[in-house]
């Protein structure tokens, strides 16, 4: 029984201090839901310039506090997405978008993997073809109907047999 | 022709080799600046030292110069500054200073304490000029040319071995500018 009990309360410890932890990640006071809506979905999508491997929503550095105040400016200002995005692209570089915007230089990331995919599946219509079109091997076409062996063939076989049963 | 075939996956273990190497000296924590190649952004900011006067980005043309981006809670900063300070007793180089997001009471403190290397030091208390600029970090460099164009960006702090390439850089655009 004491045990249960130390356990509850290990677990509401540690319960306990998971929540101040998400409660330290700035707190914005939205319009409304689509705005905060909006938000969320900004700010997982630009990269930390200085955290690496993180979206501003996500780091706790300063600079990506900085962004996502940044970008809550801008959403309350009334601001497009699009304007957003433009606004941290112009000062921090494509590097910031963890979805890559669709030009020349980034032709090959988007549609590079269907054209792997178009080719591989060219490859296997084209083997495929080349076998129906080859006729069946001549060696098996050859032996008449019933008799898939060579006499020869068939010796081998029993002797083989034969060795097994002396073993 | 089939032979050709038989060579297509060497050719692509040596491509994809070569990225791969390639990639081993790529440091993905230097960023070149998205600015490069444009004219410094605007601005309109006070001066650390002489609180009354406003400084914008007109103060910065007129020969190339470095604008380093520092503060007091940096500790990389403290380390280049006394290597800011050689620069500019030696007269290699006219350096700005941006002071990044600071107290600029504890900033004046330090330029008293550990000399003052800068021409003009922009105070920039909000970050709004760091966000302009595209800083991500203090220490950062920029070379910035008689118009005013950003030419380089250097992120950390300038050393000996940093000044080299600096040096080169200036050296062409003040060769170019004559």
């Amino acid at each position: 029984m004491r045990g249960v009990t130390s356990l509850i309360l290990l677990l509401g410890l540690l319960l306990g201090s998971v929540a101040p932890l998400q409660a330290a990640i700035d707190a914005y006071q939205f319009k409304d839901r689509a705005t905060e809506e909006r938000f969320q979905q900004l700010t997982n999508e630009l990269r930390c310039p200085k955290c690496q491997n993180q979206n501003i929503a996500d780091s706790a550095s300063p600079i990506a506090s900085d962004l996502r105040h940044e970008v809550y400016r801008m959403l309350e200002a009334g601001e497009s997405d699009q304007q957003i995005v433009d606004f941290m692209v112009t000062r921090y570089g494509e590097f910031v978008l963890y979805r890559p915007r669709v030009n020349e230089m980034t032709w090959l990331l988007w549609f590079g993997p269907f054209a792997l995919l178009a080719i591989g599946l060219l490859v296997v219509v084209l083997i495929s073809r080349r076998r129906r079109r080859l006729p069946a091997g001549p060696a098996i076409a050859s032996r008449p109907e019933g008799e898939q062996l060579a006499p020869a063939e068939r010796e081998r076989l029993e002797q083989l047999l034969q060795q097994d049963k002396n073993r | 022709m089939r032979r050709i075939v038989l060579f297509l996956p060497l050719v692509l273990f040596f491509g994809l080799g070569f990225f791969l190497w390639r990639g081993l000296s790529i440091d993905p924590t230097e960023l070149p600046s998205a600015r490069l190649n444009q004219p410094f952004p605007a601005f309109q900011l006070a001066s650390l030292t002489e609180p009354d006067r406003l400084l914008s980005a007109q103060d910065l043309k007129g020969q190339p110069a470095l604008v380093n981006v520092w503060a007091t809670w940096c500790p990389t900063c403290k380390e280049e500054h006394a290597f800011l300070n050689q620069l500019a007793a030696r007269h290699e180089v006219q350096i700005f200073g941006i002071n990044y997001k600071d107290d600029p009471l504890k900033a004046r403190e330090w330029l008293k304490r550990y000399l003052n290397p800068y021409t003009a030091v922009i105070l920039d208390e909000q970050g709004t000029l760091g966000l302009d600029l595209g800083v991500y970090g203090a220490p950062e460099t920029y070379v910035v040319d008689a118009d005013g164009v950003i030419r380089y960006r250097h992120v950390g702090a300038v050393d000996e071995k940093v000044w080299g390439q600096l040096k080169g850089l200036l050296d062409e655009l003040r060769g170019g500018g004559a």
